[in-house]
Formats: structure tokens, C-alpha cells, sequence
């Protein structure tokens, strides 16, 4: 049993505010993604979970365990770092076998272990080679390679794909997903790419500004998210958001109007998915002016505005919509995400 | 373009160059032309000479000893307080500059400072006196007590010496990434494992600069030497300055300084062969 809690771990540097109370559980043999912004704190709370930073306060536990005060390399885990540490005076063979050498691993065991890796990642011709001579995409699968051969319990990995082309990185990360999936390894993986942290995780942890925002599966971080950053840093195009008054607990869109949450004051802010709506003719639906329509061929993205607020939506390529056009919308009910204008937080529904 | 202009980058290094060749090269030239001639024509006899001199052999002796003790143990220790002070945040610099302020004192002045500690009414004495370890006033740097004398010498010339040898280290330290010893943290090394798998190889060129820098100038010690040990602990540079100075035989001097030069030459040599810097294998 290797999961993970991070109990309320803060952490400061001077009197800059880090990491502000994050809570998080992984199960074991989860996969979960950290996935926010740049400076958000990801890198600072893997290395507060390996033992190479010290928490200000708070407790990290790998089953049921406290390591807090325990050296990394008691914790049971491998990392892949941001800058990926790969040795630059040991081959690529040796950088791979690295962990297992320390464990006194007999020749054979290194040698099959490394093979398996490098074979994985794809750099079984690079095994003589120095990390020098390598691209940035290379030394970066050596440092997942040299994680992997040790076949960690818990794995960390901090943006351990961000260097490679689309192409590779898709097929990698297949790999890693079936790879991790089959040993059980309950892994972090931090990044920044939300469709890598979408297709990847078994759960997302959205962090902005040394917060965790919202923990949850893709789908559901996707469809509900907890807050209005993580609407609008998830899903591309990002969510719509639209200030829009609230009249005797109904908000107008249209010639149906919304039934507004319970708790929303005189203005609400409404989250609108792209794709969660339909087109419908003006009178009926809520009004849009589109001011470029561009055919994308899979969709039709339209960019206007809404209440004179600006909104991106996609519809079926099979619509013809040019730019110039006012259009009417009919929204999803179910799809909308009330958000207060004040906090930024969702507000629930009111579900008939 | 950029073809016309390619005596440029020559012309700004001509002043170095002339001044270097006037001050160095010539001088040098002389100095072996001083060694290998006798009277205007070329000649062996300065070296056979020097040679047979009964100082010759104890000199070399001394000189190497000298080096062989003080160069690893200075290397030793600097590797020590590198190591230290990187894990020190508040104050490093105060740090660094204590253990530096040996680095402003000149090497006779140092000599001087140890001479008067370990000379027979000198500090150590004093010390031993009072808390009753001996009876009366003992001698460490005579012609009598070989072994202590080479010890006092070695020992302030470690004090003297390491600091340049430990900038050079740190400066070495500061250019691994800490990332490096992190990684090998995570997968399983211990502390000794760290230090001679992952930081002393990728400290190699400092390294190899600090072994040069330091064994060439302990083939050269002479002040500290002269001031504690006078006449009794003869040293290659001490002889090339008696032969100058006391024997007015530039010659034989011309020689000794010869000598000393195809030695750190040498020991120059073994260093670039021995610690070889492979720039494909550095960070
Ligand atoms: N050693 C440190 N001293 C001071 N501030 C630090 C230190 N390490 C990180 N920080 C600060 O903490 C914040 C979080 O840094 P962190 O490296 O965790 O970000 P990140 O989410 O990994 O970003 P990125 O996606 O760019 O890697 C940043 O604002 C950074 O400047
Ligand atoms: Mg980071």
C-alpha cells in the first residue's frame, strides 16, 4: 500500500507564501495530476513530498506513514525532475541504472531493468552515449527511464514530457499510462498541459497561487469546476463566463429564462461551456453577435460577445454561421455553472 | 564585413603578448642560456655542479616530501570546508572570508607568525609550559629534531596555503547544480556515496586546477621554509637563492631555477593526463 496524504502542508520562503495549507489524498496506484500555472507552487510541493524541501508545517504520509522527518531516500520513491538531473558524467546506460546500483542490484537484474526502460522510452541507441551529446527530449527520457527502472511504489514526475513533440509526447504518454497502470505505481505527474492532464489522470489537482483548488476526475474538474480560474485555465476554449442580473430568481436568456441558484444575489455570473450550446432562432434563444466564425472542420468556432461580454462557442460544422451574424443560443440547464461574482466560486443549482 | 576586421581581435591581444614576452620570455630564455652556459659558450658544468652539491639531493628530497605531505591534506581539507559551507546559509560569506584572510598574508610573514609560535620562548612552548606537559623550554625547529621541524613547516604552510585551494573548490561546487545531488539523494545514495559518485566527478576541473595551481607552488616554497627552518631544511628555491645571493654563482642559481621549472612542468603534465576534463561529461 503506497498512498499518499498530504495533510496541510504549508510552506514559505521568507515571507512569501508558497504553498497555503494544501490538503490532497492519492490512493494507491493512482495516477493524479498537478496541474495549474506557472510559479503555482507544483514543483514546491513535489519536493516537499520527496523530502528535498521542508514544509513550513503540515505532514506528508506514504502508507499510512509519516515521512516528514524521513531522508528521501527512505521514503520509498522516484523522481523525475523539472530540469531532469540527468548525470552528465555517467552514459545514459549508467544514468538509467543508477537507482538500481545503489540498491546493489546484481548485473543481470540492472542490465534487463535498463533495457526495459530504455527500451520504453525509446533510447536503447542512446545507452552508450553521454547526456551531453543528447537533445533536451532525449536526456528528458533518460531521467524518466532511470525512474521507471527501479520500479518506484510512489513516482513523481515534474513535467516529464513538456520537451517532447506532439507526436512522441502522445505516444509516450500512452506508454507511461499502460506502464504505471499494470505496476501499480501511484504517481504525481506535474504539468501544465491540460489536455496531457485530461487524457493522463485518473483525478486533476488544479492549483493556482499555492492553493489547491479543485481535486477531481477530468470529467467532473471539466463540466463543474469549483471555482472561475479553474473554468477558464481548463478546456480550450476556456469556459465563458457572463455577468448577467438575476430578476425573481430567474435570469433572462431568451424567450426561456434560467433559473438562477437560491443563494445568487442581483447578479450572477454564468459559466458556459463552448459546446453546451445549440443554436436555436433569435427570439427563443439567447442572443449573440458573432464577430468572426471560423470553420475548424471537426467544429465551428464562433468568437462575439453576449450581454456585450465576450464569448468563444462551438457549434457543428454542419451549421453556417459567418462572421457579422447575430445568432440565438439555447443553453444547457444542466451545463451551466453558476459562479458568484464576488468569491468566484461556484454556486450549486437549484435541480427541479 | 566581418573578414576585414579580423586583426582586430590580434591587435587587442598584442599588449598582453609583448608585455608577457618581455617579462617573461626573455627572461626565461636568459635564465636557461645562464644555466646552460659557461663563459659565452654552451656548457654543462652549472648542472653537474648543482649536482654535486651535498645540498642537491636533501633539497629535492625535501621539496617533494614537503609537496607529497602538504598538497593531498590541503586538498583534503578545502574539499572539507567547500563541503561545509554549502550547507550554510546565513553568514557563508563572513565564512569564506575568514578562512580566506590567510590568502592576504604574505608567505614571509606567515613563516614569521610561526616562527614565533614555535620557536624555543615562542607561543606553543609557553602553552606546553604552563599546563605542565614539559619541564623546561623544548626546541622544535633545530637541525636535531628533523621530524618536527618537518612538521612545523608542513603545518604552517598548510595554513597558509589552503585557502586558494578551497576558493577554487567552491568555486567548483557553485557551478554543479544541487539538482544533481538531489537526484542521486532520491534514488539511494548516502552522503560518502554522493560526494565521491556524483560531486568530485563533476568538480574534476576545479579540481584539476587547484592540484596544478597548489603542488606548482609547493615546489616553489621557500619563504616559510627559510623563516622557520633557516639553513636546515634546504629546499630547491632556498639553494637557487643561496647560490644566487650568499655564492654570487648565478650559474648554478640559473640551473636550480630550471630544474624547478621542467619539475612543475611535469607535475603540470601528470595533472592534465591523470584528471582528465572531458568537456562531454561536465554539466
Ligand atoms: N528556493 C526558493 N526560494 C524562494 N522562492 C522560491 C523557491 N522555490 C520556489 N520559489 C517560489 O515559489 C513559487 C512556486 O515555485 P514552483 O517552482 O513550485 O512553481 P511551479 O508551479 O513548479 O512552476 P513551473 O510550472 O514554472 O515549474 C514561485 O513563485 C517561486 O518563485
Ligand atoms: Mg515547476
Amino acid at each position: 500500500m503506497a498512498n499518499i496524504v498530504i495533510d496541510r502542508i504549508r510552506k514559505s520562503f521568507g515571507t512569501f507564501e508558497a504553498l497555503k495549507e494544501v490538503s490532497l489524498t492519492i490512493n494507491d496506484g493512482e495516477f493524479v495530476s498537478l496541474l495549474g500555472p506557472s510559479g503555482c507552487g507544483k514543483t514546491t510541493l513535489l519536493r516537499i513530498i520527496a523530502g528535498l524541501e521542508t514544509a513550513t508545517s503540515g505532514d506528508v504520509l506514504i502508507g499510512g506513514k509519516s515521512v516528514i522527518g524521513l531522508p528521501p531516500k527512505e521514503r520509498g520513491l522516484a523522481m523525475v525532475f523539472q530540469n531532469y538531473a540527468v548525470f552528465p558524467h555517467m552514459t545514459v546506460y549508467e544514468n538509467v541504472a543508477f537507482g538500481l546500483r545503489m540498491q546493489k542490484a546484481d548485473d543481470a537484474r540492472v542490465k534487463a531493468q535498463v533495457e526495459k526502460a530504455a527500451g520504453l522510452l525509446h533510447i536503447e541507441q542512446y545507452l552508450d552515449r553521454y547526456p551531453n551529446k543528447l537533445s533536451g527530449g532525449q536526456r528528458q527520457r533518460v531521467a524518466v527511464a532511470r525512474a521507471l527502472a527501479v520500479e518506484p511504489k510512489v513516482l513523481l514526475m515534474d513535467e516529464p514530457l513538456s520537451n517532447l513533440d506532439a507526436l512522441l509526447r502522445l505516444e509516450m504518454r500512452t506508454e507511461l499510462k499502460t506502464v504505471l497502470q499494470s505496476a501499480g505505481t501511484t504517481t504525481i505527474y506535474v504539468t501544465h498541459d491540460q489536455t496531457e492532464a485530461m487524457g493522463l489522470s485518473d483525478r486533476i489537482a488544479v492549483m493556482h497561487n499555492g492553493v489547491v483548488e479543485q481535486v477531481g476526475t477530468p470529467v467532473n474538474v471539466y463540466n463543474y469546476p469549483a471555482t472561475r480560474f479553474v473554468g477558464g485555465f481548463i478546456g480550450n476554449p476556456p469556459m465563458n463566463f457572463i455577468k448577467v442580473p438575476v430578476t425573481n430568481g430567474q435570469v433572462a436568456a431568451g424567450s426561456e429564462p434560467l433559473t438562477a441558484p437560491k443563494d445568487s444575489g442581483n447578479e450572477v455570473i454564468l459559466g458556459l461551456r463552448g459546446e453546451a450550446v445549440q443554436l436555436a432562432p433569435l427570439p427563443l434563444g439567447l442572443e449573440m453577435k458573432v464577430r468572426v466564425a471560423e470553420p475548424m472542420g471537426s467544429h465551428l468556432l464562433l468568437t462575439g460577445s453576449i450581454h456585450d461580454q465576450p464569448v468563444r462557442v462551438i457549434l457543428p460544422s454542419s451549421e453556417t454561421v459567418r462572421s457579422g451574424d447575430v445568432i440565438g443560443l439555447k443553453l444547457d440547464p444542466n451545463r451551466i455553472t453558476w459562479l458568484s461574482p464576488e468569491s468566484g466560486k461556484s454556486i450549486p443549482a437549484v435541480t427541479a | 564585413m566581418t573578414n576585414n576586421r579580423s586583426w582586430i581581435p590580434y591587435l587587442l591581444i598584442l599588449p598582453s603578448v609583448a608585455f608577457l614576452a618581455l617579462l617573461f620570455i626573455v627572461p626565461l630564455v636568459q635564465t636557461i642560456w645562464l644555466a646552460f652556459s659557461d663563459n659565452g659558450v654552451p656548457s654543462p658544468a652549472n648542472a653537474q655542479r648543482m649536482m654535486a652539491d651535498i645540498n642537491f639531493t636533501r633539497s629535492i628530497k625535501n621539496t617533494f616530501l614537503l609537496t607529497i605531505a602538504v598538497v593531498p591534506v590541503q586538498l583534503a581539507i578545502a574539499l572539507a570546508m567547500g563541503t561545509m559551507v554549502a550547507k550554510v546559509g546565513r553568514g557563508r560569506e563572513t565564512i569564506l572570508w575568514v578562512w580566506t584572510i590567510p590568502l592576504g598574508i604574505s608567505d614571509l610573514a606567515a613563516g614569521l607568525v610561526w616562527l614565533s609560535i614555535l620557536q624555543n620562548s615562542g607561543y606553543f612552548n609557553s602553552l606546553l609550559l604552563g599546563l605542565g606537559v614539559i619541564g623546561r623550554q623544548a626546541s622544535w625547529l633545530s637541525y636535531q629534531t628533523p621530524v618536527a621541524l618537518f612538521f612545523a613547516i608542513a603545518v604552517a604552510e598548510i595554513w597558509r596555503g589552503t585557502a586558494i585551494v578551497m576558493v577554487i573548490i567552491v568555486a567548483g561546487l557553485n557551478q554543479v547544480p544541487k539538482e544533481f545531488r538531489e537526484a542521486a539523494e532520491i534514488f539511494g545514495a548516502g552522503p560518502w556515496t554522493r560526494f565521491w559518485r556524483i560531486t568530485l566527478p563533476l568538480i574534476r576541473p576545479a579540481l584539476q586546477s587547484a592540484l596544478i595551481l597548489r603542488t606548482v607552488l609547493a615546489f616553489e616554497v621557500f619563504a616559510v621554509v627559510y623563516a622557520l627552518g633557516g639553513r636546515n631544511f634546504p629546499v630547491l628555491v632556498g639553494e637557487a637563492y643561496n647560490w644566487q645571493n650568499q655564492n654570487q654563482n648565478y650559474g648554478v642559481a640559473a640551473a636550480y631555477a630550471v630544474l624547478i621549472m621542467i619539475i612543475s612542468l611535469a607535475a603540470t603534465l601528470i595533472y592534465l593526463k591523470a584528471i582528465k576534463v572531458d568537456p562531454e561529461r561536465l554539466p
